[in-house]
């Protein structure tokens, strides 16, 4: 049985009750919308890219806590990073949010070098908790479709 | 509390043998589907293992069985809701959603003329919405609401100036969010004043209170057999015969032609003239077990007792758990069934339902297909718990225990 202490970790729920990065970027580079139609979770993610680095970014929308967790964990994740290096941090965490057909998942790679590699990895409980893993990944396929859009 | 035993209802119920993480399964989620008791099961199994032919063709034994059970379960079912002449009147779909996408398509499709006027409610169900959108943007017709008042009821105050030009006034009998019971006659009789014919959603109403179709003066009737105990894969769409007799087919195939030749078609007279291709069989024997187990318990019975039991619910979640639990919908049970849409401060419906699972309880996080009712008190979701015959004092207990644990869960 899934234990309940796996999906709601207290880094979680402290990225939930006080969300990093939160609001507009007026001088935003791009501006993208997701949405769960299913969940109703909405988000909007407003980024400043320059000479290839991910200079800014900011968060609106509501969700769950494991949506708005995530979506501020990564944030705080790719903030001041250069843009391989967000699309490297990206692929890892939809790795980690992978669910095999014989329902293993993907431990997360341990990858030192990253700042909030341990908050990230916080997440990976969420695999167990299949129907949630689409909340998780919504603010992440938001990044990718964020960049292609700001690097089109 | 009433003579009905609500506790037979869960002996009969096998689903409730179920153990959810470690303990024994909460269901509130009848809104969603009723869980079939063990004579419906066993109808459609016995179909199965005894009679199984396709109906209306053979000439063989079995075939003749078949078909005396699905039109057994046409003219029960049809009983069931006071309709005077089942066999003219009773056409089984998929489901409410299918049988309101047959109105619209059919009588809709034929009778509306651009600048017509549907009108609905803001509470409907999407199944009795966006049907007429999209004759909206095929033929031109408009679609009107009738408002929702902050006590969560009807706001009737202009339903005159609202039935204005109106061809058919589509309403539900009972909402699947708030929990609201709409006075269903005399919103029929305020259609018939203005020319306008009456459509009612009995999805959630048809199990929980009994149905007169008669009594209400409807024109159509649209509901589920999985809401009323009965499988799921069947839908009712009732309609008054001469209504149904001038609508035109809307799925076109085998079973519903009276001829086809190389140059067209000339459809079946009757219901089945909207029954194209192999109906579900199975299920409609399981539809007649339903309404013979309903009827067996007494509607009154499970109405007075749901009523009850309601009461207590509204108490408890007004009380029981604080002030960060707020009910969207009437805060008292008058005009109102087991339907509770649950409003948590500080954590969000799927956060709310996933604890109440670890506890058993099963509710339903979501918008419930129902988003400009959503819109209007301006939540994206609720997490919905929600009766039927079987539930139990005890379940609204387990409820109010893993409500406290996930506000204590998220702080």
């Amino acid at each position: 049985m899934a234990n309940l202490d796996d999906l709601y970790r207290e880094i979680i729920l402290d990225h939930y009750r006080s969300p990093r990065n939160r609001g507009e970027l007026v001088e935003a580079t791009s501006r993208t919308e997701g949405f769960n139609p299913l969940c109703g979770d909405e988000l909007v993610i407003y980024l400043i890219v320059r000479d290839g680095v991910l200079e800014d970014i900011k968060l609106t929308g509501h969700g769950c806590s494991i949506s708005q967790a995530s979506s501020s964990m990564m944030s705080s994740a790719v903030k001041g990073k250069r843009l391989e290096d967000v699309r490297h941090v990206i692929d890892r965490f939809k790795t980690m949010m992978t669910l095999h057909d014989d329902g293993t998942a993907d431990a997360p790679a341990p990858e030192p070098d990253l700042r909030s590699d341990g908050e990230l990895a916080a997440l990976a409980g969420v695999v167990k908790f299949p129907v949630r893993i689409k909340c998780a990944t919504l603010a992440w396929n938001t990044l990718a479709q964020a960049l292609d859009e700001a690097t089109a | 509390m009433s003579s009905f035993d609500p506790r037979r209802v869960r002996i009969d119920t096998p689903v409730f043998s179920r153990v959810i993480n470690d303990r024994p399964i909460v269901y509130l989620d009848s809104a969603s589907s009723t869980l079939p008791p063990r004579p419906v099961i066993e109808a459609m199994d016995r179909y199965y293992s005894g009679h199984h032919a396709n109906v209306h063709r053979g000439v063989y034994q079995t075939a003749n069985e078949a078909t005396d059970i699905y039109e057994g379960a046409r003219r029960d079912v049809g009983h069931f809701i006071g309709a005077p002449d089942p066999r003219h009147e009773i056409v089984f779909t998929k489901n409410t959603t299918e049988s309101f996408n047959l109105l619209a398509r059919s009588w809709g499709a034929a009778t509306l003329r651009p600048g017509d006027v549907v009108l609905v409610t803001e509470m409907e169900h999407h199944a009795n919405i966006v049907p007429w959108f999209q004759l909206q943007a095929e033929r031109g017709i408009e679609v009107r609401f009738v408002p929702v008042r902050d006590d969560f009821r009807l706001d009737l105050t202009d339903l005159d100036r609202l039935l204005a030009g109106v061809k058919l006034f589509s309403f539900t009998a009972m909402s699947n969010v708030l929990g609201t019971r709409n006075p269903v006659a005399e919103l029929v009789a305020a259609a018939h004043a203005h020319g306008a014919l009456a459509a009612v959603d009995a999805a959630q109403s048809v199990g929980h209170q009994p149905t007169d179709v008669g009594a209400w003066d409807a024109d159509f009737v649209c509901f589920s057999a999985h809401k009323m105990l009965g499988p799921t894969g069947l839908g009712i769409f009732w309609a008054r015969a001469d209504l149904l007799e001038a609508m035109p087919p809307f799925l076109g195939g085998g079973g519903m032609i009276a001829d086809v030749r190389t140059d067209g078609f000339v459809p079946a007279h009757g219901p089945t003239r909207f029954e194209a291709g192999t109906p579900p069989i199975a299920e409609a024997a399981g539809l007649r077990a339903a309404v013979r187990y309903l009827t067996g318990l007494g509607l009154d019975e499970v109405s007075r007792y749901e009523h009850e039991l309601t009461e207590l619910a509204l108490e408890l979640l007004a009380s029981g758990v604080g002030d960060r639990v707020r009910v969207i919908g009437p805060a008292d049970a008058v005009d109102r069934g087991g339907v509770f849409s649950l409003d948590v401060e500080g954590v969000h419906p799927h956060d709310v339902a996933q604890v109440l699972d670890q506890f058993g309880v099963c509710v339903r996080p979501g918008h419930h297909c129902a988003k400009p009712l959503m819109r209007r008190f301006g939540l994206a979701a609720t997490a919905r718990a929600s009766l039927g015959p079987y539930s139990l004092r005890s379940d609204l207990d387990v409820l109010v225990e893993a409500l406290l644990a996930a506000i204590k869960l998220f702080g």
